[in-house]
């Protein structure tokens, strides 16, 4: 059978930052089950419920390969619970040999001993998020973090045996180039393997979206946004670092998330926690988001599925375009429908595509078609 | 003011239609300013003679149409037969609601003509205005005799001296002269109804002549068909005759014959010198010609009456539905609105930015905003109308000539000459903007033909423009130049040869043919410059650099740039993205559908749209209903 993979969000935060919209809660009481500490026992009575709907469905996978904690901040919770949650899971799957197992943290929820307790219990890599290295921009952001800790986490997390990503966002309104620079360097000083930067997406429904309708904060400028990456692309690069996906770089293929990569290469994962979605075999389901709703759901024995839909073969395929060309890899021209292929050349003319990659038979994004891969994708698509 | 008639309507037994001897007859109309108060006038009138009850008496009573309504504007005249007794004697008045605007000159002459007189209504507040007039000259060509009258003289901001002065000067009696009445109140009315006996002449028809009667306004209606109305001039028309159209020799059926008071009122016939209306079962308003004459089939006349002429559209504009799916709705309706509009031409049109439409002659500017409103109220479509453009008749080196209704049916190769329809424009307006209208003018390509002052500080300007130059953004720079206060008519006389140029607007280096446009050499840069800019800003980013130019021929004159896109990617997608930005793209590749492709560039259709009807030639409403 397929890998399987795993997703488990901890939907609690110590803040909510102002871009956020993420299924997060800053209380941790809530009610009807769903607080904070009655979180890792939720999540694994979903694991149990989640096995034996596989199962009936007639799906029993063999090991699973990778495991992402992800928030919220999962390390707002106890290590211990982390560690509870990973060992009940691997008690349904086993993990396989070498499996990645990765969590979500933040520079100032977690300490030396919080890290080397995750190590200890099987976590394999951490994820923090610095975002930024510039006060200022911290503090448009809402972090709280002081930037100076974050060269001690990953020092810690280093000495404790675990592999590191940082995760970067540019775009910040006020952020100027020679800002993102600074992160950029900063982050690249802590000799990381393995590097995120996303651009600020301002969704409709959070704070800083509001502050922008009240003329608070300047709009985004694509423009800018797009030197910006061109910049973070330079400087991983010279780094040593290499882009595998648009967002992501690491040091050698080795360090790139192999979570991630499940996601994109339409592998099976499940969702475990209040908002999570899962996919088996072109069924996409996602979990009912209030930690409370989906505690009373899992005491009544049900899984916390909010809805679902099975994607239609033509939606899969497009999904497989939208995920594979984003990647370095890219996309096999096989893959793209007959009648979109001369589309490819256009796109190669045009500088979005490599020219010998294209020749080799796979569309693979050049730079300048990364920051355009939008655009690509809806003229291959069918 | 209630006034109790001096003879009820059913009472006046010797003046009934088809038998009332024509020294009893008075057939009369208003000549007035949108807003001085014609409509108001004439309801007062409806009521002081008895015809409507006060209680019956919808404000406005003649107008019809809502649009007329909304904006007090009269587009098709009626007739009304009053009776008025003046000394004992009893006289039937037929009141004949004439067009207001410049668009409609023809109609306005042909209702001019079915009339001995004119009340000339100027509002005491206001002053005469430049259509006023224009359509006193009018009156006065055709030997009308003028009842100058100033109304709304209870208005706080009356002053009736002043405009009674000027009023005076241009008809040429004394001031004292002048009624004064109030439209509103009714003071002043009946004394007017006296005057109207008193003073006009009667009718002299040849009442043994075979039968002549001129149509001067011809309506659709529903659920009769036609309604014709006419003035008898000479001999009789009983409901038992057949009639022909002596333009065309057409038979037609008398199905019903008869005299609106204000509703209509069948009658056995009627008489020389009467007003009245008919109805023969035909359904376009094309098989009844305004200025036509009718005649009897039997014994009828050889000769028909003088002044006959098809209207003749002067204003071209292209209609598109915005939903392209509403293009065969918009055929329909144009073809039912044909049946109520002579002046009506369209053909069908296809345009790469705008898709499939009509291409409309319009009488004029008002025409073309009636029309349009109409076609988006009463059909409930939305709709984009190109600039309109009027007629140009191009010469090739080789002899051949060409009429050009559509700028983007220009003809290639070597031109040698062009003319353009050129219009005599009177622009009043008060003396202390004389210099910037003169600058105005200038500006437009006019020549000053004269300047009269009309009273101390009041001054009818007289200029030769280019009609071009008038309905592209003419009275809108008018407007904002003397803060509203100009008033203009204009009609159009003749040709002239220009140094014209069509002016091609290029995205990527295909034509967008919706804005291509034929201007005089000296504007084609300014054109191009402002065209390209103003879609510069409206046209998103693509892929490429896409350069926008202007061109006559294939000398670029202007160019922009819309400079590459750079960014259009998400940068998270992880596992709880997938479905959303699947469905995402789903929405964006539904947008592209509807973008129009100029060669490879997207454009969407509300650009184009935008770039349109940002466009000055559209004066507002507000603006319009202030002229």
């Amino acid at each position: 059978m397929t890998a399987l993979s795993a997703y488990i969000h901890v939907p609690f935060c110590a803040v909510r930052c102002g871009y956020c919209d993420f299924n997060t809660y800053t209380n941790a009481e809530l009610g009807g089950g769903g607080s904070q500490a009655e979180y890792a026992d939720n999540a694994m009575a979903e694991m149990d419920l989640t096995l034996a709907a596989d199962r009936a469905a007639g799906y029993e996978y063999v090991e699973i390969s990778t495991v992402f904690f992800g928030g919220g901040t999962p390390t707002l919770l106890p290590a211990d619970d982390l560690v509870r949650m990973l060992d009940h899971l691997r008690s349904l799957v086993p993990l396989a040999p070498g499996a990645e197992v990765t969590t979500e943290a933040n520079p100032d929820s977690v300490t030396r001993a919080s890290l080397s307790r995750l190590a200890d219990g099987g976590i394999t890599r951490v994820s923090i998020g610095m975002q930024s290295a510039v006060p200022s921009v911290l503090a448009t952001l809402d972090r709280t973090h002081d930037p100076e800790r974050v060269p001690q986490v990953v020092q810690w997390a280093k000495e404790a045996g675990l592999q590191v990503s940082l995760d970067l966002i540019y775009g910040t309104p006020g952020e100027t180039l020679a800002d993102v620079e600074t992160s950029v360097r900063a982050a690249l000083a802590c000799e990381v393997d393995h590097l995120s930067a996303y651009s600020l997406i301002i969704e409709g429904n959070t704070a800083m979206a509001r502050q922008l309708r009240r003329g608070e904060l300047e709009a985004p400028d694509p423009d800018d946004m797009a030197d910006k990456y061109e910049l973070v692309d330079d400087l991983a690069a010279a780094a040593g670092l290499s882009w595998y996906e648009v967002s992501n770089w690491a040091r050698t293929p080795e360090h790139r998330s192999r979570h991630n990569l499940a996601y994109w290469r339409g592998g099976d994962w499940w969702g475990i926690g209040p908002g999570a979605h899962r996919h088996r075999d072109g069924l996409r389901a996602w979990n009912v988001k209030h930690p409370s709703r989906y505690a009373r759901m899992l005491a009544t024995g049900e899984l916390p599925v909010a809805d679902s839909e099975q994607v239609a073969a033509e939606d899969r395929l497009v999904e497989r375009i939208m995920l594979e060309l984003r990647i370095a890899d890219g996309l096999s021209v096989d893959v793209v429908p007959a009648e979109r292929r001369d589309m490819l050349a256009i796109h190669r003319d045009r500088g979005h595509l490599d020219p010998e990659a294209l020749t080799a038979g796979r569309a693979v994004l050049t730079r300048e078609g990364r920051l355009l891969a939008d655009a690509v994708i809806r003229d291959l698509v069918p | 003011m209630p006034v109790t008639p001096r003879i009820a309507a059913d009472e006046a037994l010797d003046i009934q239609p088809a038998s009332t001897p024509q020294e009893r007859l008075r057939n009369f109309c208003i000549i007035a300013h949108i807003d001085h108060g014609k409509s108001t006038l004439a309801d007062r009138m409806l009521q002081i003679t008895g015809i409507v009850e006060e209680r019956a008496m919808r404000a406005q009573y003649l107008d019809r149409m809502d649009i007329e309504r909304e904006r007090g504007i009269t587009v098709k005249s009626q007739a009304v037969r009053m009776p008025w007794q003046v000394d004992g004697v009893d006289y039937a008045l037929n009141m004949i609601d004439t067009p207001g605007h410049v668009d409609f000159t023809y109609e306005v002459s042909r209702s001019l003509a079915a009339c001995e007189g004119a009340i000339l209504l100027v509002d005491a507040a206001q002053g005469i205005e430049a259509q006023t007039l224009a359509n006193l000259y009018l009156a006065m060509e055709h030997d009308l005799t003028i009842i100058p009258v100033l109304n709304k003289i209870d208005l706080p901001g009356a002053e009736p001296e002043k405009y009674a002065a000027e009023i005076g000067q241009l008809v040429g009696v004394d001031p004292e002269e002048v009624l004064r009445v109030s439209g509103k109140t009714g003071v002043g009315v009946p004394e007017l109804l006296d005057h109207v006996v008193r003073t006009l002449p009667a009718p002299e028809g040849q009442v043994e002549a075979p039968c002549r009667a001129m149509i001067f306004d011809s309506v659709y209606d529903t659920y009769r068909g036609v309604v014709t109305y006419v003035r008898v001039v000479d001999g009789f028309l009983r409901s038992r005759d057949r009639i022909d159209m002596m333009s065309t020799g057409a038979h037609h059926e008398l199905l019903e014959i008869g005299v609106s008071s204000p509703e209509p009122h069948p009658t056995q016939g009627i008489g020389p010198g009467e007003v009245g209306y008919l109805i023969t079962g035909v359904k376009d308003v094309r098989q009844s010609k305004v200025g036509d004459t009718i005649t009897t089939s039997v014994r009828g006349a050889e000769e028909p009456l003088a002044g006959y002429a098809d209207p003749k559209p002067m204003v071209y504009s292209g209609l598109f539905p915005i939903d392209g799916s509403d293009y065969p709705i918009l055929r329909d309706a144009l073809d039912k609105l044909k049946l109520n509009d002579a002046a009506l031409v369209y053909e069908p049109e296809t345009s790469t930015a705008l898709g499939f439409g009509f291409r409309v002659g319009f009488l004029g500017l008002l025409h073309l905003e009636i029309v349009r409103e109409r076609l988006e109220r009463e059909f409930d479509l939305d709709l984009i109308s190109t600039a309109p453009s009027v007629v140009y008749d191009v010469v090739m080196e080789d002899g051949t000539e060409v009429e050009v209704l559509n700028p983007s049916d220009f003809p290639e190769g070597k031109v040698h000459s062009i003319a353009e329809p050129v219009a005599r424009a009177t622009i009043l307006v008060p003396s202390e903007f004389i210099g910037a209208v003169m600058e105005l003018c200038q500006s437009k390509r006019g020549n000053l033909g004269g300047m009269d002052y009309l009273s101390e500080d009041r001054v009818e300007l007289r200029y030769t423009l280019p009609l071009a130059e008038i309905v592209f953004d003419f009275f809108d720079q008018l407007k904002s130049k003397t803060r509203g206060y100009a008033s203009l008519d204009y009609d159009v006389s003749g040709s002239q040869t220009a140094d014209l140029v069509k002016v091609d607007i290029l995205l990527q280096g295909e034509p967008v043919d919706a804005f291509s446009a034929i201007v005089h050499r000296d504007k084609a840069y300014s054109y191009g410059v402002d065209m390209s800019g103003k879609l510069k800003n409206l046209i998103p980013r693509q892929q490429f650099e896409v350069p926008i130019q202007a061109a006559i021929g294939s000398r670029i004159i202007a160019r922009e740039n819309i400079r590459a896109m750079r960014k259009d990617v998400l940068s998270k997608c992880y596992g709880g993205d997938i479905s959303r930005k699947r469905k995402l793209l789903e929405k964006q590749k539904e947008g592209k559908k509807r973008m129009k492709n100029i060669g490879s560039v997207e454009v969407p259709q509300e650009a184009f749209i935008a770039a349109l009807s940002s466009d000055a030639a559209e004066p507002s409403k507000d603006e319009k209903k202030k002229k």
